[in-house]
């Protein structure tokens, strides 16, 4: 049951996804490209490109977006598909939901104990591990095709990918502007 | 006005206008909440942010929650995280359906090749950005190392390093930095 697995996949995602929309990015693409090939990379890739040019939280986009993917891909209608992005938007909102609530009734004297802040020093170099093993995992064939396949697309991807982190690291330009100039690019050499 | 329509009116305001993620819903939450609606004061969203940051979760509904509860408890929570979710959830709903039909299409095909390495880019620029906020020094630098090629060379879950990374912080704070200071 397709449902199912994807309400209990975006749970696990909403409980243990640290570090804001970036952190859980890394859990979103082992669970829905590795573990339960719901997605190809490329498809999980343009999912995390929309959702960072359209308004809200990350997070929230790139779940109902999966959540629809998913369940088209499996072969259902748009009627279903939008139920499994609902299924996945709410599965990954109840986590935060119910623990929040939890913490502003009884736990909030608790957040600044020794115990507590000790397992976020522990926490905090674990998400960058996350995040650069989310970027590892995106440089792949499907994203950036190989030397030996197609070789102008290979070069020119690797200098976009270069472009824009020099362009959105040092030059400061706005992400969402970086990734227009990436696809207009795209359609000129890439064509 | 009903408090439970108007909290979900102004998530859901909240919801719409920020592009960028979680953290970019900041100034936008603190104008509406702490300036306009007074709903909180500014201390206390001060530690709201703080709490939200370090719990898991997406930042922005985590905001919303702890906002919506102490306005109504747990139904003004319920509101005001439908409000968060709900304009996300639309639109990317219609660019779904739009976007399945178009994706075969040559033109949008070449338009993302271009974007896909830069988005690789939009993510490991964060993630160097992250390593110094964590204060990442020639002692710990191993830590993000070992993580990251836990999962992408031996296929490790991230929630296992999670759950390891908690533990083994909690074992540090509790039995080895004390002797050490």
């Amino acid at each position: 049951m397709i449902f199912l697995s994807l309400f209990i996949t975006f749970f696990e995602i909403g409980l243990f996804g640290f570090g804001g929309g970036y952190g859980m990015l890394s859990l979103i693409q082992h669970e829905t490209v590795e573990a339960n090939h719901w997605l190809s990379t490329s498809e999980f890739t343009d999912i995390v490109a929309i959702s960072q040019m359209t308004p809200g939280p990350i997070g929230i986009n790139s779940a109902t977006y999966c959540g629809y993917t998913a369940i088209h891909n499996a072969g259902y209608g748009h009627l279903m598909a939008v139920l499994g992005s609902a299924t996945a938007t709410f599965a990954l909102v109840l986590p935060s939901l119910v623990l929040m609530i939890l913490i502003s009734r009884m736990f909030m004297k608790y957040m600044n104990t020794p115990l507590v802040q000790s397992i976020f020093t522990g926490l905090r170099p674990a998400v960058v591990g996350l995040l650069a093993a989310a970027t590892l995992l995106l440089c792949n064939k499907e994203n950036f095709s190989t030397p030996f396949e197609n070789p102008w697309q290979f070069f020119i991807s690797c200098a976009l990918l270069i472009a824009t982190a020099f362009g959105t690291g040092y030059l400061k330009i706005n992400p969402i502007r970086m990734i227009c100039y990436a696809g207009f690019a795209g359609l000129l050499l890439l064509y | 006005m009903n408090i439970y329509w108007e909290s979900f009116k102004t998530f859901f305001k909240i919801g719409i206008f920020t592009l960028g993620g979680g953290y970019a819903m900041i100034p936008l939450i603190e104008e509406e909440v702490v300036g306009k609606k007074q709903w909180v004061s500014k201390d206390e969203m001060l530690d709201l942010i703080a709490i939200a940051q370090s719990c898991p979760g997406v930042f922005a509904i985590n905001i919303a929650t702890f906002i919506g509860y102490k306005l109504r408890k747990t139904r003004g929570a319920v509101c005001t995280t439908l409000g968060t979710a709900l304009p996300s959830f639309l639109i990317i709903l219609a660019i779904a359906i739009f976007f399945s039909q178009f994706k075969d299409n040559p033109y949008v095909a070449a338009i993302f090749r271009g974007i896909r390495p830069a988005v690789v880019a939009l993510i490991a620029v964060p993630t160097f950005r992250l390593g110094q906020r964590a204060k990442l020094n020639w002692y710990t630098i191993w830590i993000p190392v070992v993580c990251a090629l836990a999962i992408w060379a031996l296929g490790v879950s991230p929630i296992y390093i999670i759950l390891i990374a908690g533990i083994a912080g909690y074992l540090y704070g509790m039995y080895i930095k004390p002797t050490n200071s």
